[in-house]
């Protein structure tokens, strides 16, 4: 025992515990003393959100996976049983289904925040970086949910979403045969599909922690973007934060809630209780509601990249699009490098506020609308331009850092918060200092 | 959120009647939007209504009827008949009148009985192949969840089943096809499938057209979202645990912050 570290918890148990293996005393650093920067709104909410959600489609999808048959003859006959025969089934598959939109709602308000509040600069870039891969991996196993119930649009939509890794040069076609395990959508396809779904969760779990464990190194920003300069800027993570997302927690749940109970099948299409047939296409092949951004960056590169002045074709449509798509993700990775303004937050930067108000948030959401349309006229023209805009709002970010003047920065947190509460107060007691 | 989902059906209906042939996309009629005792499986602000069990009943009469010829139900049970008011004895009659292939038997024989509650429906065609060749090259679908697998929901398919018309001239009907004004190309293999007193109801009620559609409609409503009135019922009871616990959990916030603002 010469080495195990003094606890001090008033429990013998709970001593005898943390005394070889400090957890107790862990916790307590990180969710119950921790600093948090005092003056949080309501968009840092959705963090906490976005893990409820995750441990709720964790345990729904458990629940389902115990009574879900992962054969092509069956799986759909399967999900019905569950609908119609297991105890709760309907309820278990309901939040499950609506589940994964209510994520990706958390997680796009999350990373609308991280954006507008700069949340993604130095220090925080790799915070940022696990991130972008959460989204990644989320959008993964979304992906191959769908496929699950073996719908027509979970069989065409993966037909049509794997069939684009045949667009890579040489070895697409391996890759493809090698996701379908076979030479089309088949069992084979369904049974890894199914195998990873459940995996991947777990491995989402772990970047989630990677993600949580360097938050905990540099604290969390805040809606000022200056850093707490002492106790006086911050509040112990609990009790403050702990209510504080709980409530915002429950507020969300009553949404969830809303839509598992009331209008469960508003956010799928209804080709999906139709079991899929191989040898009828859909008249509307659509992915679900949250990939639509991205389905609408694919579907805008009509045109094949060729040599100026010649007929060779550098990159063909297909490849574009497939370039596009994964492009407008991948551009998210170096978001900190890009942007090279030193302020952080929005209210201190007058252009870039109104850069990602009017210009990112437009783009993103005309691609959306876009996307769930037809390809044809005029969604082709807005869907291009919406892409245009999206990837001008990345590739302009260094002449923004350098041509804003950003406004003057508060002395800190404490200051603009307790200090009569306005920013200006806190600017102008900043210029006062210096004079 | 009636609005919201009509944008959005608009839009797949007017998409599926584009890539249907050569009609433009708003060639195809909206199912006009009808009077539902339960509000449609789709409706959001139908927190109280449930099923008008009258009419479920008289809806698996049209469709044992008339539409079972050519339609199978098979992810119903003749047991979860019990669930729209018919009484053990009549479930059991219901069932008994079909007769189903069971076995192996000890001898590794197949047998045919009487059907019990617990079976499924009974498909009118053996398999998916059978119901092709009897009917043009195309199964009927079956119609266990017909109502939520089309935009418009019941009023799509209520449409559909009052929605036969005298083709008009300039329309291109293929041999075999009718005309429909809800269907999308309008060339629908189905014939017109009810008529003026096709059925006779044991209640007395009048077996018009829409009548039947409006019933057998209800029917497949229930059929396609049996849980229905159990999901808005928790749904009340789950909504109401949140409001409650949200109003604690803003009241616990508020006395936390007090201190710190």
């Amino acid at each position: 025992m010469a080495h195990a570290p003094q606890s001090n918890f008033n429990n013998p148990v709970v001593n005898w515990i943390d005394q070889r293996l400090p957890i107790i005393t862990m916790m307590n650093k990180e969710y119950g003393s921790f600093p948090t920067p005092r003056n949080f709104n309501s968009l840092w909410n959705f963090g906490a959100i976005a893990m409820v959600v995750l441990a709720t489609m964790i345990l729904s999808g458990v629940v389902l996976a115990m009574h879900y048959t992962n054969n092509t003859a069956l799986a759909f006959d399967s999900v019905e049983r569950i609908m119609r025969d297991v105890n709760w089934g309907w309820m278990i598959r309901y939040i499950h289904a609506n589940g994964a939109s209510m994520f990706f709602i958390a997680v796009y308000i999350h990373i609308f925040r991280g954006v507008y509040y700069g949340s993604y600069k130095a220090p925080r870039e790799l915070i940022w970086i696990f991130g972008v891969i959460i989204l990644l991996l989320m959008m993964g196993t979304a992906f191959m949910g769908y496929v699950l119930p073996w719908g027509q649009m979970s069989f065409w939509g993966a037909t049509v979403i794997t069939n684009l890794f045949s667009a890579i040069p040489v070895v697409g076609e391996h890759i493809v045969t090698l996701l379908w395990g076979g030479f089309s959508v088949d069992n084979p396809t369904l049974n890894r599909f199914f195998a990873l779904h459940f995996l991947l969760p777990f491995v989402l779990i772990a970047v989630v922690f990677l993600h949580v464990a360097a938050l905990h190194i540099t604290g969390s920003n805040n809606p000022l973007g200056v850093e707490p300069k002492g106790p006086q800027d911050t509040l112990p993570f609990h009790p403050y934060y702990t209510t504080k997302d709980l409530f915002g927690a429950v507020l969300f749940l009553i949404i969830f809630a809303a839509f598992v109970f009331f209008a469960p099948n508003y956010l799928g299409h209804p080709d999906n209780y139709i079991p899929a047939d191989p040898l009828v296409t859909p008249a509307h092949i659509v992915p679900e509601w949250y990939f639509l951004p991205f389905y609408a960056i694919l579907r805008s590169i009509t045109f094949s990249i060729t040599l100026p002045f010649t007929d060779v074709v550098l990159i063909p449509a297909k490849l574009g699009g497939v370039i596009g798509m994964f492009g407008s993700i991948a551009i998210l990775f170096v978001l900190p490098w890009l942007d090279t303004s030193p302020v952080r937050s929005s209210r201190f930067r007058p252009i870039f506020k109104w850069w990602v108000l009017l210009w990112l948030v437009p783009a993103f959401l005309v691609l959306g609308y876009v996307g769930g349309k037809p390809a044809e006229q005029p969604y082709v023209l807005l869907g291009q331009i919406a892409t245009v805009m999206y990837f001008v709002f990345f590739l302009a970010l260094p002449i923004i850092g350098r041509i804003e003047k950003p406004l003057p920065l508060p002395a800190s947190i404490a200051k603009p918060v307790l200090g009569g509460g306005s920013v200006a107060t806190g600017a102008t007691a900043q210029v006062m200092e210096k004079a | 959120m009636r609005r919201l989902r009509n944008l959005i059906a608009a839009g797949v209906l007017s998409v599926a009647g584009l890539t249907a042939g050569a009609q433009a996309a708003g060639d195809v009629a909206v199912p006009p939007a009808q009077e539902w005792a339960h509000g449609g499986v789709n409706s959001f602000l139908s927190f109280f209504k449930g099923y008008d069990y009258a009419a479920v009943q008289r809806g698996f009469q049209v469709y044992k009827e008339v539409c079972a010829a050519c339609h199978s139900m098979h992810l119903l049970h003749y047991r979860n008949l019990h669930d729209v008011g018919f009484n053990e004895e009549e479930v059991k009659a219901i069932a008994a009148s079909v007769e189903v292939t069971d076995g192996p038997n000890d001898q590794g024989e197949m047998f045919t009985r009487p059907g019990l509650p617990a079976d499924k429906f009974k498909s009118p065609f053996a398999n998916k192949q059978a119901a092709a060749a009897a009917n043009g090259g195309k199964a009927p679908p079956d119609l266990s969840l017909i109502v939520k697998a089309r935009s418009h929901f019941e009023d799509y398919v209520y449409a559909i089943l009052t929605g036969y018309e005298e083709a008009p001239a300039d329309a291109h009907i293929p041999p075999g096809g009718n005309y429909n004004k809800y269907f999308p190309g309008h060339a629908i293999a189905m014939p017109m499938p009810l008529f003026e007193n096709g059925v006779t109801f044991t209640d007395g009620t009048k077996a018009t057209v829409p009548q039947m559609a409006h019933d057998v409609v209800t029917f497949l409503a229930w059929a396609a979202e049996p849980k229905l009135e159990e999901r808005r019922r928790v749904g009340i009871m789950a909504i109401t645990f949140l409001v409650v616990f949200a109003g604690i959990m803003y009241a616990a916030k508020r006395r936390v912050w007090a201190d710190a603002h």
